[in-house]
C-alpha cells in the first residue's frame, strides 16, 4: 500500500515543479469561464421560463467546473502512461512486484490532485469577489457543503477510475485515438462539463442517469449550489459508489486480460 | 536442475502487411493481411547461478524478447521456463522481486526528479527495510560515483550520468539475476569501462547470476567468459568464448618491418605484400603458429620491428553471422 501512496506522491510532486503550466491552466479556465458565463447570463437575460436552475446556481455551477477542471475533466490522457505503452517503457513496469492496475491508478490521481492544487484556489477566489452576476456564490448551506466535498471526493475517485481504463484499453489498441477519443467525447459531453444535465433535453437525461459520467462533476457540483436535495445528494453518493466499484472491477479484469496478450514495441 | 533453465521457448509476433502506395493502403484497410514472424523458436538454455553470460545476435535475432519472457513482462506462446524455482510469466509479481532489469533503450527513472527520488520509490516498491536500503544505497553510490548526480533532475543528465542511476536503480533490492539488454548503448569508452567493472564487481562480490546482451564484443571479452549466440530466433552458438575464438581465428597478419629482403615459402603463409618498409605477411593459425613463423623470421633477416594484429573479436562475429547466414 505504501508503495502506491509514494506513487501518488512522486507524480504529485513532479506535477508541482511545472508552475508556469500551472499559471497558463488558470488564465484557460479564466477565459473560458467568462465566455460560458456571458452566454448563459445573455440566455436568461432573453427571458426564457421555466429553466431548471436559477441564474446564481448556474454561474456558481460554471465556476466550479473551471475551477476543479483539472480535477474532474474526462480529456485528460496522462502521457506518460500512453507514451509508456507506445514506446515499450511498460516494460519497466511490469518487472515491479506490484500490481500495475494500481500503480496507474495512483499515478493518475497524483497527476490530477497535482494540478488541481496549483489551479483551484485562484479561480474561487478572485470568481467571488466579482459582482452579481458574474461572480461565484457560497454554498446553499453547511450540510450540502459538507455533502459536496464527500461528492466531489469520490468523484474524482470515479473519473481516475475511468481514466485509468483509457491506457489499458490502449495496450491492446496500441495507439491512444480512436476509440478512446470517441469514448472520452462522449464522456465530455454527458458528464455536465460542457453543458449542465438540468438543461439537457430529457431523453439525454434520461440516458446520462444510467451512465456513470454525470456523477463526477455534475452532482457534486448540483449539490454545492442546492439545485439538488440533501436526500437525492446522498442516494447520489451511493451511485458514485457503486461506479467506482465497477468501473475498477472492469478496469483490472481488462488490465489482467491485456497484460496477457502484451507485444512490446521497440526492441 | 538449473537454476535458469529454459526449455523449448517459442514466441510469434503477428505482424500487419503492408506494401507501399495508396492502392495498397486502401487495400489494406478492407482486409488486412498478417505475416507471422518468430521471433523467438525452440530457444533452450541452462544457466548457474553465479555466471555471466553474453547474450548476442544481430539486431532482430530475438534477443530482447527472450529477456522480456526471462523477466515475466512476455508470455511465450510454448515452452518451459524455471528460474529460482519460478515460472516467470506465471507468478509474475513474487517472481520479479528476484530479478533487476536494466533496458538500455528505455529508462526507469522518473524524467522530471532526481533519481535518488526514484531510488525512494523503489524501496517503497520492493519493501526494502530502511538500513538495509541505505547501506545499499550509499555502497551503490560509491561504486557507480554518483555522489555529484543523483541530487540533479534525471532530464539534465547525461546518458552515461544516467545510465549508471538505471543500473543503480536495477540493484537496490539485491536481485539474484540481473537482466542487461544494451547496458553500454551509447556510452562513452569512460562510462563503458566503469559500467563493465561494476558489473565484474557486483557479479563476484553477491554472486549475481547475470544475462547481458550487448553489440559490443568488448562488454562481452571483458565480462562473459560464456556466450549463446542467437539468429533468427534460434540458438546456433552456446559454449564458451575461448572455444569460438579458437575456431574462428584462422588468419593473422603480421607486419615485419626491415630492411632486407625476405624469400619465405612455406605452407601456411597465405599472403606476402612488399610495404614502403618491410613486409605484411598473412598465416594460416592451423598451418603455422606465429611462434614458428618467428623462428623462421629471425634466422632469415634482420627484424627492426613488428606488429601482430590479431583479428578482432568483431571479425569474428561477423564471420559467425555469415557462416550461419544470418
Amino acid at each position: 500500500m505504501k508503495a502506491y501512496f509514494t506513487y501518488f506522491k512522486l507524480k504529485f510532486m513532479s506535477g508541482l515543479q511545472y508552475r508556469s503550466a500551472a499559471w497558463a491552466g488558470i488564465a484557460t479556465q479564466f477565459f473560458f469561464g467568462f465566455v460560458y458565463v456571458m452566454v448563459y447570463i445573455a440566455f436568461y437575460e432573453s427571458g426564457e421560463k421555466q429553466l431548471p436552475m436559477n441564474l446564481h446556481q448556474v454561474i456558481t455551477y460554471l465556476w466550479l467546473n473551471q475551477a476543479f477542471f483539472a480535477l474532474v475533466n474526462q480529456f485528460h490522457k496522462d502521457p506518460e502512461l500512453f507514451q509508456m505503452v507506445k514506446d515499450g517503457t511498460i516494460s519497466y513496469e511490469l518487472v515491479r512486484p506490484k500490481n500495475l492496475y494500481f500503480m496507474w491508478y495512483f499515478k493518475i490521481l497524483g497527476q490530477r490532485l497535482s494540478n488541481v492544487v496549483m489551479r483551484f484556489i485562484p479561480i474561487i477566489f478572485v470568481t467571488s469577489l466579482l459582482p452579481y452576476p458574474y461572480g461565484m456564490e457560497g454554498a446553499s448551506n453547511v450540510y450540502h457543503f459538507f455533502l459536496f466535498l464527500c461528492s466531489l471526493m469520490i468523484g474524482t475517485l470515479v473519473v481516475v477510475a475511468l481514466s485509468v481504463l483509457y491506457p489499458i484499453i490502449t495496450l491492446a489498441t496500441m495507439n491512444e485515438k480512436g476509440i478512446v477519443n470517441v469514448m472520452l467525447s462522449i464522456a465530455d459531453i454527458l458528464s455536465g462539463i460542457v453543458v449542465p444535465i438540468p438543461f439537457f433535453p430529457l431523453f439525454l437525461q434520461k440516458i446520462s442517469k444510467y451512465l456513470p459520467f454525470q456523477y463526477i462533476s455534475d452532482l457534486p457540483f448540483r449539490i454545492y449550489v442546492g439545485n439538488v436535495s440533501f436526500q437525492f445528494g446522498i442516494r447520489g453518493i451511493f451511485i458514485q459508489l457503486f461506479w467506482f466499484l465497477i468501473l475498477v472491477f472492469i478496469g483490472f479484469s481488462l488490465m489482467k486480460r491485456n497484460i496477457k496478450r502484451i507485444v512490446v514495441q521497440g526492441g | 536442475m538449473s537454476f535458469i533453465e529454459v526449455k523449448q521457448i517459442s514466441k510469434s509476433f503477428r505482424v500487419a502487411k503492408k506494401k507501399s502506395g495508396l492502392k495498397e493502403a486502401f487495400k489494406s484497410f478492407i482486409k488486412r493481411e498478417y505475416q507471422i514472424v518468430k521471433a523467438v523458436e525452440d530457444v533452450s538454455f541452462s544457466i548457474d547461478e553465479g555466471e555471466i553470460v553474453g547474450y548476442i545476435g544481430p539486431n532482430g535475432a530475438g534477443k530482447s524478447t527472450t529477456i522480456k519472457i526471462l523477466s515475466g513482462i512476455l508470455t511465450p506462446d510454448s515452452g518451459e521456463c524455471q528460474i529460482a524455482g519460478m515460472i516467470p510469466w506465471k507468478n509474475r509479481v513474487k517472481y520479479v522481486k528476484n530479478i533487476g532489469v536494466v533496458f538500455g533503450q528505455k529508462s526507469q527513472l522518473w524524467w522530471d526528479i532526481p533519481a535518488e527520488d526514484t531510488f525512494d520509490l523503489l524501496k517503497d516498491i520492493y519493501e526494502i527495510p530502511d538500513e538495509k536500503y541505505q547501506s545499499t544505497k550509499n555502497d551503490l553510490i560509491k561504486k557507480l560515483n554518483l555522489e555529484d548526480i543523483i541530487n540533479i533532475p534525471v532530464r539534465q543528465l547525461s546518458l552515461g550520468q544516467r545510465m549508471r542511476c538505471e543500473i543503480a536503480a536495477a540493484l537496490l533490492h539485491h536481485p539474484k539475476i540481473l537482466f542487461l539488454d544494451e547496458p553500454t548503448i551509447g556510452l562513452d569508452a569512460v562510462s563503458k569501462q566503469l559500467v563493465r567493472d561494476f558489473i565484474k564487481k557486483i557479479n563476484r562480490e553477491n554472486h549475481t547470476t547475470i544475462i547481458l546482451t550487448t553489440h559490443d564484443m568488448s562488454d562481452i571479452t571483458t565480462l562473459a567468459k560464456r556466450i549463446i549466440l542467437i539468429g533468427n530466433g534460434k540458438v546456433l552458438y552456446d559454449g564458451s568464448l575461448k572455444k569460438l575464438k579458437n575456431q574462428y581465428e584462422t588468419k593473422t597478419t603480421i607486419m615485419v618491418k626491415t630492411k632486407d629482403k625476405l624469400n619465405i615459402r612455406k605452407k601456411g603463409v597465405l599472403e606476402k605484400i612488399k610495404t614502403k618498409d618491410g613486409y605484411q605477411l598473412v598465416i594460416h593459425l592451423k598451418e603455422l603458429s606465429i611462434s614458428e613463423l618467428l623462428t623462421i623470421l629471425s634466422r632469415k633477416i634482420e627484424i627492426d620491428d613488428i606488429e601482430i594484429e590479431n583479428e578482432s573479436i568483431d571479425d569474428i562475429i561477423v564471420k559467425l553471422y555469415e557462416d550461419y547466414q544470418i
